[in-house]
């Protein structure tokens, strides 16, 4: 029986820049890569030659779902903020790609804290940007509301939300690989249980991690994935929107 | 020899209390999604704005379990090895 083997991304090559300074490239960097290959090949394939009466079925799919992204960027943001569709809409085809890499058996990159941490770090920055538009003096006599005596508590709460959104993207998707490995190490420990009598190899085959994990599977990995993609974009939608309206 | 044992056993039960911050978010989601049901039952017309509306709302909820995740997490894969080395 094999030991649980729970690790974050593996570092596949390092990049020496000088001697004490490495770049490491994870497996998290390059699962990424592949997803925004992927995406960049789909983009390509479904906006190829586009006529004014769509013809394809490729452009057909193309439009429902600029059509989808652009009602729903102009429901929770108003018509004020229709720019931000392809960020929003770039932000939830990279983290769901990204959580459904795992069904194919690879490292999903949502699940190591830094992928998500730089998409939040990137929504905060726009956050703080709106906020600051209506002036920077009273971006900064925001946090002394309602009294001056609040403003810690106010910075905290500033800083809470790029971080509370890391957490909880990264917080799904890491508990359902967690729970995954250890249901197959259970299943296979099951396994080796109960057909352990049958002769030569089949003593060792797992057959209970056959279709059994299917069920978890597509709830953390297909489920969880899509909707805290979704949860990303909203929320990102949402703190945008409310942070320009202050002013 | 005890040191490490007790390193060890400190934090895997650190990372099991840690993880009672589950109950919190199940009840409160339970409620939301409760609430949800009583409101589509009563406006079936509303079921798509309810629905998203109620996720948002249980995204926002469970992010106190997930902070107990990460604490489990950080105790279980991280803090063993910090003070190991120290040994």
């Amino acid at each position: 029986m094999d030991s649980i083997n729970i690790t974050g991304a593996r570092i596949l090559f390092e990049i020496p820049v000088t001697d004490s300074f490495v770049i490491k490239i994870t497996q998290a960097q390059v699962n990424s890569w592949i997803v925004i290959l992927f995406l960049f090949i789909l983009c390509k394939v479904l906006t190829r030659n586009l006529k004014v009466k769509p013809e394809s079925k490729r452009q057909l799919i193309a439009e429902f779902i600029v059509e989808k992204a652009t009602n729903l960027v102009n429901e929770n943001m108003g018509q004020k903020f229709i720019g931000f569709t392809p960020f929003i809409t770039a932000l939830m085809a990279l983290s769901a790609c990204s959580s459904l890499l795992s069904v194919f058996g690879m490292y999903s990159p949502t699940a190591d804290l830094n992928t998500i941490l730089g998409w939040s770090i990137i929504v905060f920055i726009l956050i703080t940007y709106y906020k600051m538009k209506g002036g920077f003096f009273k971006y900064l006599k925001g946090f002394t509301q309602p009294i001056a005596v609040l403003t810690p508590f106010n910075i905290i709460s500033e800083i809470a939300t790029p971080v509370s959104m890391t957490f909880r993207h990264f917080g799904n998707i890491c508990s359902g690989s967690v729970i995954m490995t250890l249901v197959y190490a259970a299943l296979a420990s099951a396994s080796a249980l109960v057909f352990g009598w049958l002769p030569g190899a089949l003593a060792k085959f797992p057959f209970f991690q056959v279709g059994i994990p299917l069920v978890l599977s597509a709830y953390f990995d297909m489920f969880g994935g899509i909707l805290q993609a979704f949860i990303f974009a909203m929320l990102t939608m949402l703190y945008i929107s409310s942070a320009a309206e202050e002013d | 020899m005890l040191e490490r044992a007790i390193i060890l056993a400190a934090s895997a039960i650190g990372a099991g209390l840690a993880m009672i911050a589950g109950i919190g978010p199940g009840i409160g989601e339970g409620y939301a999604v409760g609430k949800a049901c009583e409101a589509i039952g009563r406006q079936p017309e509303c079921k798509g704005t309810v629905t998203s509306t109620m996720l948002l709302g249980c995204a926002v909820a469970e992010t106190t379990g997930i902070y107990g995740f990460v604490v489990a997490l950080l105790l279980l894969f991280v803090t063993p090895n910090m003070f190991l080395g120290k040994l």
